[in-house]
């Protein structure tokens, strides 16, 4: 317990992700379900950080940067989806929309 | 400089990391979502910092609490978030979204107790004060082609963002 | 110039009409009556223009005595003839019918007196319409009018006088009907109305009679062809062709038995009664017969029919006339009993006395019902003669100029209608040897019977003792200037008009009659074969024999006379309740004449079906009854049984579809492909959120896959 290995890092990580795949699978706010998203991408950080810290290398800290782009554009391009269909369909709620069957 | 009391700090950041993840998936108002997923991110940008990685903290810091977060609010507040609030706020499959969810996270603890033994005991040092030097070394250097392509894709989504949310083009 | 632009006459009054109705309610009262008033007058003079220059057009040696004739274009059909028809003896007709202008001395005098009348009449109007609503409307249906009766003068077809012929009795129906907020006017509209049908659908099978007949609807041609000895005197073809026109004659100039809906026509604004159903409209009937003379003198039953029509109405409605107590009504009755002495004289042939008669008529009817108009303004809207009484100097205009025109319709020498009556009553004696000599009799006592209810109603409404209340006997005035100059110039005409027919026995040279002669030369030839015959049978020569004519006119001379002394001694005291000679000495005739023969009741029992004879409903709501009977009965019973067959059919066969088509044969396959899609839509439901449990499932199966491996 004194000692905080990278199984510690992992399991937190885990732990995170499922806490966002809840949250994707379950909410039916659009906005809450993007945050779930970011904290998916969260966890991922930090098992790629943690990762780096036990190989000693910065690659995965070069990673993690990377996932914290692709993060904001994801953010921004779907915020915008967002806005497009709350102003098409006056409501933020996903599962009132399943156009996608077509 | 080393971290000192690595565990207590680990597992109090870890704590309000959990509950701030949980505050986020159970809230009603996205806005108090949004206040717990900041929380979240401060602390997991602590817990960079307990990794060597200040330049991903900083980053963490900055874009995801500062920008990102900025971005959510905003959005938060052009949506009207009356009416979604009023209503149920988990749809008709959540029973079988949090059944996956725990199967995946059984498997998860499944495969941690089986692959317990793969990492090394001690983890390498690092060296901790050219850490940004490096990282830029390496991005400049090594990741330049993905690093432009980066860029490419921000500027990408920062059109796509604007012709979706613009009302006439 | 006057001549090629003829179509500019009509023209006029319809650009007047067009303004009123599209901008009229914006304008001032003033602006109506320059617009309105200006078209007539300027078509008035456009009129005596082209008129002036036809006379001197016609008297050049190439067009001796023809009628002008201009075509503007073709309206219906076309030139080049794509649509003919054939008519009788086979041979193709174009169908078509010219907007074209036809000026002959015929069409010269309605021309002059409509125009002329119609100013003098739009004149009045304006100060007799001064204080009433509707003043833009009431001068747009006028102008209307006008332009309707012009292009019904003008007409060169048959077709085009027709659509003039429509024109002045929907102008007619409107201007009844101008107050329609009164119901008595707008059923009396309605009723002048569906009695004109009557008339127009004898008018228009005529008209279809000649076109087969004579394959033409020109009245140049027709005349032509009946002129060209094609056809022979009494063809059936003919017979039936004249007398459906002159079914169209009566119902529009108010003969026997379509005159009823004269007298109630007087619902209307008082210049209206006095322009259309006095002056100009009522003798577009006989404008027609007499533009149709070559072929009503091919006909001679028709023209028996005619002669027999006329001094039937014109007895019957004088013998109305004798009793009625409204002052209008008096004057409906006389002018239906003018129009059958015009009737009579074209039917015994003497069609330029017809017309001649017209021509006065126009002048003193037209004074008569705008001095009536005048007194009624004068005693505020009051018609019934038994509340007036002593206006005589009170409103001396009035007074003078109705009593020239009643010298004139009694037939009084010198004044207008002495001229023309007698002319028609002398030819009625003199004709085809005396064949109608009954008619003289029925004409005569006529004569007698107008003087009589003329005077009669000079002497109720301008002498005798006032028998109005107080209040109305305060308010009588003289009418403005605008109402009394017409009635001045239309008693000079009522005067001066006849000396134009100043006959031959008297030392005149009868100008009008010779100025006829070029329309009804062709008429007189026949009639003058046709007489020689009738006169050879009968074995009677009759000479032209001025003595008979003058001992004929003293005697006209005594009637009148006579009938102004009966009214002199009977009404020329006549106070609050006086009596009635007729009805003091044979009660039941007063109460029959009263009642007008009960006529209007008649057509309620029989032709209308609004009274009930016993328990059986007779006419049209009869018809109507009995039609809904057999409709609700019959008709509906056959329906409601096919609807119930179908019903039941129905029923049987949507079960059959419903359970069995649909059952098995369509919804079947359609239930086990859905049955068998389902797992297949599992994937598909369009959900993002199932597609992310998908993959989470997906990745499961995944990391137990490789986990577990």
């Amino acid at each position: 317990m004194l000692h905080i290995t990278t199984l510690h890092y992992l399991v937190l990580g885990a732990a995170l992700f499922l806490l966002g795949v809840i949250g994707v699978l379950t909410r039916r706010n659009v906005v809450i379900v993007l945050m779930s998203i970011e904290l998916i991408l969260n966890a991922v950080n930090l098992n790629l950080v943690a990762f780096s810290r036990l190989w000693g290398g910065l690659h995965g800290q070069i990673f993690a940067i990377f996932v914290i782009t692709d993060a904001a554009a994801e953010a921004a391009v779907g915020l915008g989806i967002l806005i497009a269909f709350f102003r098409n369909k006056e409501t933020v709620n996903i599962d009132e929309v399943n156009l996608l069957k077509w | 400089m080393a971290p000192v009391a690595t565990p207590f700090f680990f597992y109090l950041l870890s704590g309000i990391m959990l509950i701030g993840g949980i505050l986020v998936i159970t809230r009603k108002n996205p806005v108090h979502s949004a206040l717990a997923l900041i929380v979240t991110l401060l602390a997991q940008a602590s817990i960079y910092l307990m990794l060597y990685a200040p330049f991903v903290a900083g980053v963490q810091i900055i874009l995801y609490a500062g920008g990102i977060m900025v971005l959510f609010l905003f959005v938060i507040m052009l949506v009207s978030i009356d009416r979604s609030i009023k209503e149920r706020q988990f749809n008709s499959q959540w029973v079988v979204g949090i059944i996956a969810a725990t199967a995946l996270g059984g498997l998860f603890i499944a495969a941690f107790t089986k692959g317990d033994k793969i990492f090394p005991e001690h983890v390498l040092p690092m060296v901790e004060n050219d850490n940004t030097q490096n990282i830029a070394t390496l991005l400049y250097g090594q990741y330049m082609f993905a690093f432009e392509i980066a860029s490419l894709l921000l500027l990408v989504a920062i059109i796509g963002a604007v012709v979706m949310a613009k009302k006439r083009i | 110039m006057f001549l090629t632009h003829i179509w500019l006459i009509p023209l006029l009054p319809a650009v007047g009409a067009a303004v009123m109705f599209f901008f009229g309610r914006r304008l001032q009262k003033a602006t109506v009556s320059a617009v309105c008033v200006g078209s007539i007058v300027l078509a008035f003079i456009l009129a005596c223009g082209a008129v002036w220059q036809y006379s001197a057009w016609s008297s050049t040696s190439d067009n001796f005595h023809k009628p002008y004739q201009t075509i503007l274009c073709t309206w219906l059909g076309s030139d080049t003839g794509h649509l003919n028809y054939r008519t009788q003896d086979g041979s193709p007709a174009p169908l078509q019918a010219d907007v074209g202008f036809l000026l002959d001395p015929l069409s010269s005098i309605w021309l002059l007196f409509v125009t002329g009348v119609g100013m003098l009449i739009h004149i009045y109007s304006t100060g007799y319409m001064a204080h009433e609503g509707g003043y833009y409307r009431f001068f747009g249906y006028l102008n209307l009018f006008m332009f309707s009766m012009l292009t019904l003068i003008l007409a060169n077809n048959y077709v085009l006088l027709f659509v003039g012929w429509e024109g002045v009795g929907l102008c007619s129906y409107l201007l009844i009907g101008f107050y329609f907020h009164r119901k008595s006017a707008s059923d009396a509209a309605a009723k002048a109305f569906i009695v004109n049908r009557i008339g127009d659908a004898g008018f228009l099978l005529g008209m279809f009679f000649i076109a087969w007949y004579f394959g033409s609807l020109r009245f140049i041609e027709v005349t032509h062809i009946a002129h060209s000895g094609r056809f022979s005197i009494g063809d059936p073809i003919i017979t039936a062709a004249t007398l459906l026109l002159f079914v169209g004659a009566c119902g529009k100039s108010a003969q026997l038995p379509l005159y009823i809906w004269l007298p109630d026509a007087m619902e209307g604004p008082t210049p209206v009664s006095a322009l259309i159903h006095a002056a100009t409209m009522v003798t577009a009937g006989v404008y027609m017969v007499a533009r149709s003379n070559a072929l009503f003198v091919l006909a001679p039953t028709s023209m028996k029919t005619v002669a027999i029509v006329g001094a039937l109405t014109a007895i019957f409605a004088a013998s109305i006339g004798l009793v009625q107590n409204d002052i209008k009504r008096v004057l409906a009755y006389s002018t239906v009993s003018q129009l059958g002495y015009m009737f009579l004289a074209l039917g015994v042939g003497a069609f330029a006395a017809g017309v001649f008669h017209v021509f006065t008529h126009a002048f003193f009817k037209a004074l008569l019902f705008l001095g009536a108009g005048s007194v009624i303004h004068s005693m505020s809207g009051e018609q019934d003669m038994r509340n007036m009484g002593d206006l005589g100097h009170r409103i001396p205009i009035t007074h003078r100029t109705m009593f020239i025109a009643t010298l004139a319709i009694a037939g009084i020498f010198p004044f207008a209608g002495f001229f023309s009556k007698d002319a028609i009553l002398w030819e009625t004696w003199s004709r085809e040897g005396g064949a109608y000599r009954f008619l003289w009799y029925v004409g005569y006592a006529t004569a007698l019977m107008t003087a009589f209810y003329m005077f009669r109603l000079m002497y109720l409404t301008f002498h005798g003792r006032p028998r109005m209340s107080h209040e109305a006997e305060h308010h009588i005035h003289e009418s403005p200037m605008s109402m009394t100059v017409p009635l001045i110039v239309l008693a000079l005409c009522a005067v001066g008009t006849g000396w134009l027919g100043w006959p031959h026995s008297l030392g005149g040279s009868d100008r009008f009659t010779k100025f006829l002669e070029p329309v009804f030369a062709g008429e007189a030839r026949v009639l003058q074969e046709e007489g020689r015959t009738s006169q050879l049978v009968a074995g009677v020569e009759e000479q032209h024999n001025s003595s008979t004519e003058w001992l004929l006119m003293a005697l006209s001379l005594a009637a009148a006379g006579l009938g102004w002394g009966m009214a002199w001694r009977s009404y020329r005291h006549a106070d609050k309740g006086y009596t009635e000679p007729i009805a003091a000495a044979v009660p039941p005739v007063y109460d029959v004449l009263l009642h007008k023969y009960y006529v209007d009741e008649g057509y309620d029992y029989v032709f209308t079906g609004r009274r009930k004879l016993g328990n059986v409903r007779l006419g049209v709501l009869g018809l109507g009854t009995a039609s809904a009977w057999f409709d609700t009965h019959v008709v509906d019973g056959a329906v409601n049984a096919a609807g119930w067959i179908t019903r039941l059919t129905g029923t049987i066969s949507s079960w059959w579809d419903k359970w069995i088509i649909d059952g098995i044969g369509v919804n079947g396959p359609a239930t086990l492909a859905r049955i068998l899609s389902y797992p297949a839509r599992l994937f598909e439901w369009g959900l993002v959120q199932w597609y992310a449990l998908v993959m989470t499932a997906g990745l499961v199966g995944f990391v137990f896959y490789y986990v577990y491996r």
